[in-house]
């Protein structure tokens, strides 16, 4: 308990003291990881909606390895994408391992799939519910997705969450392709493995709780901003 | 003089089975009128989905179902349908019928102009900035009335578009619905209500089990019913048994 109060004390105080080194680690946080969950909405939103929408060959299989990969664990995605962007590597002469570039990528790998599965889900019961009518309307298969991605876009922001909370949480990726290093690819999850192997619990615990802090400021921030659109709306 | 491209509106042989169970039984008919159709019926008796097909939601199993010689495709803008259950887009009542226009792009300085003249006929205009889905019952039927009627079709298919509507509101709907006939648009409707087919039908297609017991007009089907089912049907008699 004694560990807990101290280290909230300590989080306060950090913020306070608007501490220069973790406004950059706090800052980098936020970049790499808003970031990833910006591309992978450009690549999880369509993705799924056509997954949803659309028969092709090879769709099942598709959605199969969505699901799994819904609980890729992070350290192997930073493994898969460290052997990728490393010298001997296949994308080894872009030079991105190490960079906070190297970071989004190995977070997008990782929520691209979620959001493309819930999208999937979320557009699958708008469609039971829109099709009949779009469609004697007259709107076209390419005009109905674009048609449902807009009417559930309340739900879709939630997705898209959802990713961002696993992308700002996981310290497994970033810390295999962004190897910690302090003023370049320290993030806070990174920062608090690292704080927690010197010995430092109460700073470990405090950028925890400033970890917290942060997440929930954002989420309540997106989400204020969608209850408020969706009250104009509606 | 619209329906002279639309009409006759042909039944040849129609059937539709689902998982073993005969839905529409050899429909053999032709619509020539220009009034409006009522299809009439108990529940169950097939009415929704020939309507359904005669908009091209659904396809026959066999036989074919033709406007002037055409199997009906969805989303011909020459045909509109209006669903028992409107569902409508989380948009205004003006962004729901702008919708429809971009749809069949409709260019958009005649945008304005055709959603306040269809507003005004379905008298809602004074609605127009609210969001479709807090409307009332009533009040929802006539935007997706206007939604139908927008593109000026010369068919309108409704499926039972007052049966979840109060006395005041059917009438609100029917006096709509006399007022666009008149202006050549060919109404086809279905309807379980024999009220609400003497009102409204110049002729009447009565279905019972998928089967068409008869296609007459109006007037003969109420005054001199041809089967046993129709003037059980017409006595308010259940059918069941036949």
């Amino acid at each position: 308990m004694n560990d807990f109060s101290q280290a909230f004390s300590k989080a306060i105080w950090l913020i306070i003291q608007l501490d220069g080194d973790l406004i950059e680690i706090v800052t980098l946080s936020l970049q790499v990881s808003l970031t990833a969950v910006l591309i992978a909405s450009m690549i999880g939103l369509p993705l799924g909606a056509a997954l949803a929408l659309y028969r092709f060959f090879g769709r099942g299989l598709l959605v199969a390895m969505l699901n799994t990969f819904m609980g890729l664990p992070p350290v192997v995605v930073g493994l898969v994408v460290y052997l990728i962007l490393s010298r001997s590597g296949p994308l080894g002469m872009l030079g991105l391992l190490f960079t906070p570039t190297a970071m989004i990528i190995a977070q997008v790998c990782l929520i691209a799939p979620i959001v493309a599965a819930l999208t999937r889900q979320t557009i699958l019961d708008a469609n039971d519910e829109y099709h009949e009518q779009l469609k004697a309307l007259g709107a076209k298969p390419s005009g109905l997705m674009i048609t449902l991605l807009w009417e559930t876009r309340y739900s879709l922001v939630t997705n898209m969450f959802a990713g961002f909370g696993r992308a700002i949480a996981e310290v497994g990726a970033v810390l295999i392709v962004g190897g910690n290093i302090n003023h370049s690819t320290r993030v806070m999850t990174t920062a608090i493995a690292l704080e927690t192997s010197r010995g430092d619990i109460e700073l470990a615990l405090a950028l925890g709780i400033i970890l917290i802090m942060l997440s929930l400021t954002v989420t309540s921030v997106v989400m204020g901003a969608r209850h408020a659109a969706y009250k104009i709306y509606n | 003089m619209q329906f002279a491209s639309v009409l006759p509106l042909v039944f040849q042989n129609l059937g539709v089975s689902r998982q073993g169970k005969l839905l529409l039984d050899n429909l053999n008919t032709t619509v020539e009128s220009a009034g409006t159709t009522i299809i009439l019926g108990p529940n169950g008796a097939g009415k929704s989905l020939l309507l359904r097909i005669a908009h091209g939601l659904d396809l026959p199993d066999q036989g074919s179902l033709q406007w002037n010689q055409q199997t009906p495709q969805p989303g011909e803008p020459w045909r509109a349908f209006v669903f028992q259950k409107p569902v409508f887009l989380q948009r205004s009542v003006y962004a729901n019928l702008e919708y429809v226009l971009k749809l069949n792009k409709i260019g958009k300085t005649n945008c304005d102009s055709l959603i306040r003249e269809a507003l005004q006929h379905t008298g809602l205009a004074e609605l127009a900035a609210r969001s479709a889905r807090t409307l009332s019952g009533g009040e929802q039927q006539r935007l997706n009335i206007a939604r139908a009627w927008i593109l000026k079709p010369k068919v309108m298919l409704l499926d039972e578009p007052t049966a979840e509507l109060d006395p005041s509101g059917v009438a609100t709907i029917e006096m709509l619905i006399k007022a666009i006939a008149q202006q050549c648009t060919k109404i086809v409707m279905t309807t379980h209500s024999l009220g609400q087919a003497k009102r409204l039908a110049s002729d009447i297609l009565f279905l019972h089990q998928g089967r068409l017991i008869e296609h007459t007009s109006a007037n003969l089907f109420f005054s001199q019913p041809e089967t046993d089912l129709a003037k059980d049907f017409i006595a308010g008699k259940l059918l069941n048994n036949h």
